[in-house]
């Protein structure tokens, strides 16, 4: 494999994938903090029906139409969720399972009425994703790297992830105070006169554009992996909300640049003759990286019950 | 519409059995999921479901791998169960043993699993040459290629899926209301959730060729969802989940082998899905419609009544609200007023009104006071609602204070 090949297939997919860590790991914190992971998932599942509809109403798959329809489609999704909740009296849980599957099933049969000779549109790349056809044919050299003007002519995928990457630093800097005190105390939140609502609906539309914008690199079932298991690594080393946001953006780097260097690099070394899918290696060392951040936690919790539990200090 | 009668007679015995298959298949997956759903845990059977990929791809590979024929369905399904409990233990040890919430648990246990059976399919891939293409159908599973004998493994499995919840049904009644007691009486709460979930994994398994690993888990979530708008009662409920489930499974199931190229796991889920928007909109007891009507008429009630005492005292409000408009030409119409004065008949009405109401302010005072069910305080009339003696003390207290207050 030559520095050029490499540039031009491995470093695309892997620039992709890495933001797609870094943007979900920054927002799966939230959603671990409020207790609403299963919400990543349900939004990775329901953009499928706009996906398809803005597909089918245009014709192509642009980054812009996908965005577009996803974006709707989750937003329904979110409405649906908080309406059948409240008027049908149900736990969150069952709500928005019952939300998720049926729009996700409305999709897939949307796809197979529609889909069937189309071969553009396939279930299983919006499912897994397609980071292998992330490719940058225009680069020549390293020195391409460095330059803004040849950045530039990066696969759409990838320009697209770094706008979205901006949008989510800026969110979550511009409403930090307001997501902090949300997630960790919303009954204060509430009292104290913040809109609770109208930031829960802006996190779930960062959700959603952060699952959508990921979902070509991943795929949008894996993408719940992404967003969860870094800021749940995260959550098992630290108890302060800055070095949570620092880990687990790193973490989600991590587990993209080790799930592809896994999957596609080190088949390839070993000079095997095939890949594994380099999307679901990652989910799989993003969820290895939590077991191991348990068993560390587990460690530490036992040194410190045994060394200072208030209990049995008295006794 | 659909000639159902003409659509069975066209059909064959294979695809009758396919029928009767799925169709348990549904009624075992609404019974198994109430359960799921009282304990609040309905999206745990997300991560089961999901779990189960990588142990088709293990199964898989291990069967090719010793020489049998890994096509098998027992091979694979054996598989798919042992993950599935895997991944059930997976979740318990992140809920119990670290500091993750159950939602997190859940997520971490399904995308993980998900992603190895993604990775174990590529790998698949590049063993078998050719001949894997029955894999991918778990994902979003297919009736089609369903052979008569399958379907009655699945009729019989699924049966004793529903079985196991009849017999079981005084415990897991209680457990899921009380679990409290139900540990009180030394039944292992841990023990049953592991029975329950043991269940939905089963359920899972014997659903994953028909409905596929991602749908399975909407089978088991919207029939007792729905079912919930209809009843109050744990007895009625499990039976009208199965009755959705079992209905959606088969008219799905009817549906796709009458369309060309239609998903037969995703067709099911919109029709349960239907359902479950016709119960949250016209389920006479708890849907919306219905809801929203009882309150509107109580509404109108509580201001008729208001109106009418109000028209009691002489002075009577020069000006009214559109709303208070609205509420004279309707006790107009019913013969209560004229000409903005109470007639003899509204006097009478609007005085019982008053000494209703004095009887419920009353009742304020009262320590223990409870409404009983669906009872609407100041408005209904508090000796059809209250024991007649209680209202005879109420009666005996409301004169003694009205003297008291006359006298200072």
């Amino acid at each position: 494999m030559t520095a050029i090949e490499f540039l031009q297939i491995d470093f695309p997919a892997m620039l992709a994938a890495g933001l797609a860590g870094v943007i979900c790991g920054l927002l799966g914190n939230l959603l671990v903090l409020r207790r609403q992971s299963l919400m990543g998932d349900a939004i990775a599942h329901a953009v499928l029906p706009g996906i398809v509809i803005s597909f089918l109403l245009t014709g192509a798959l642009g980054a812009t139409t996908v965005l577009l329809g996803a974006t709707v489609s989750a937003i329904v999704a979110v409405v649906l969720i908080e309406g059948v909740r409240r008027f049908g009296v149900v736990e969150p849980g069952a709500s928005m399972g019952v939300v998720f599957t049926l729009m996700f099933a409305i999709g897939i049969v949307l796809v197979s009425v529609f889909g069937a000779d189309n071969v553009h549109l396939e279930p299983e790349h919006i499912l897994f994703g397609q980071l292998e056809n992330i490719v940058w044919l225009d680069a020549s050299g390293w020195s391409d790297v460095l330059s803004v003007e040849r950045l530039l002519t990066l696969p759409s995928e990838v320009l697209l992830l770094g706008g979205v990457l901006v949008m989510t630093v800026g969110f979550i800097t511009v409403l930090s105070k307001e997501l902090k005190v949300t997630s960790f105390d919303p009954s204060f939140a509430s009292a104290a006169g913040l809109p609770v609502m109208v930031i829960h609906f802006a996190l779930m539309i960062m959700v959603a554009i952060a699952t959508i914008s990921a979902f070509t690199s991943v795929g949008s079932i894996l993408v719940i992996g992404l967003l969860v298991c870094p800021a749940a690594t995260a959550r098992l080393l630290t108890d302060r909300y800055q070095w949570q946001m620092r880990l687990s953006a790193l973490f989600g780097l991590l587990a993209s640049l080790g799930g592809y260097t896994l999957g596609s690099l080190v088949p390839l070394y070993l000079q095997l003759d095939f890949s594994l899918s380099a999307s679901g290696m990652i989910a799989v060392f993003a969820g290895l990286m939590v077991v191991v951040a348990a068993l560390v936690s587990l460690r530490r919790r036992n040194q410190v019950i045994y060394e200072f539990n208030p209990d049995q200090a008295g006794q | 519409m659909l000639d159902i009668s003409t659509v069975f007679n066209a059909i064959g015995y294979n695809t009758r059995v396919v029928f009767m298959g799925v169709t348990l298949l549904g009624v075992a997956a609404g019974v198994v999921g109430t359960f799921t759903f009282l304990r609040r845990r309905s999206l745990l059977s997300d991560a089961l479901s999901h779990a189960t990929l990588p142990g088709i791809c293990v199964a898989f590979l291990l069967g090719n791998a010793v020489g049998l024929n890994a096509r098998s369905l027992p091979v694979l399904l054996s598989g798919a169960a042992l993950f599935g409990v895997i991944g059930l233990m997976s979740v318990q040890w992140l809920n119990r043993q670290t500091r993750l919430n159950e939602d997190a648990s859940i997520a971490v246990v399904l995308s993980g699993y998900f992603g190895l059976g993604v990775v174990l399919l590529t790998l698949v891939q590049t063993v078998s040459t050719g001949n894997q293409a029955g894999l991918e159908s778990f994902i979003m599973g297919q009736t089609a290629a369903m052979s008569a004998g399958e379907a009655l493994a699945i009729a019989v499995l699924a049966f004793v899926a529903i079985l196991i919840t009849v017999l079981l049904f005084k415990e897991l009644m209680l457990y899921s209301f009380d679990p409290d007691f139900a540990q009180g009486q030394g039944w292992s709460v841990d023990r049953l959730d592991y029975v329950v979930a043991g269940l939905t994994v089963f359920v899972t398994v014997i659903g994953l060729q028909s409905v596929g690993l991602i749908l399975i888990v909407a089978l088991l979530i919207i029939p007792p969802v729905s079912a919930r708008f209809w009843t109050d009662t744990l007895s009625h409920l499990v039976v009208i989940s199965g009755g959705i489930g079992g209905l959606s499974a088969l008219t799905g199931a009817l549906l796709s082998s009458q369309i060309v190229n239609m998903p037969t796991g995703a067709i099911i889920v919109c029709c349960a899905g239907f359902l479950f928007v016709v119960s949250l909109l016209f389920a006479p007891r708890r849907g919306v419609i219905g809801v929203l009507l009882r309150r509107a008429t109580s509404q109108q009630k509580l201001l008729q009544t208001r109106q009418l005492i109000a028209l009691l005292k002489p002075t009577a409000p020069s000006r009214l609200t559109p709303r208070q408009q609205r509420v004279m030409a309707a006790l107009a119409s019913r013969g209560l007023v004229k000409n903005h004065q109470l007639t003899p008949a509204g006097v009478e009405m609007a005085t019982q009104a008053r000494d209703n109401l004095r009887l419920w302010e009353e009742y304020l005072f009262e320590p223990t006071g409870q409404l009983p069910e669906n009872c609407q305080w100041g408005v209904d009339d508090i000796h059809q609602m209250l024991p007649e003696d209680s209202v005879r003390l109420l009666s005996g207290r409301l004169k003694k204070r009205m003297a008291e207050e006359s006298v200072s």
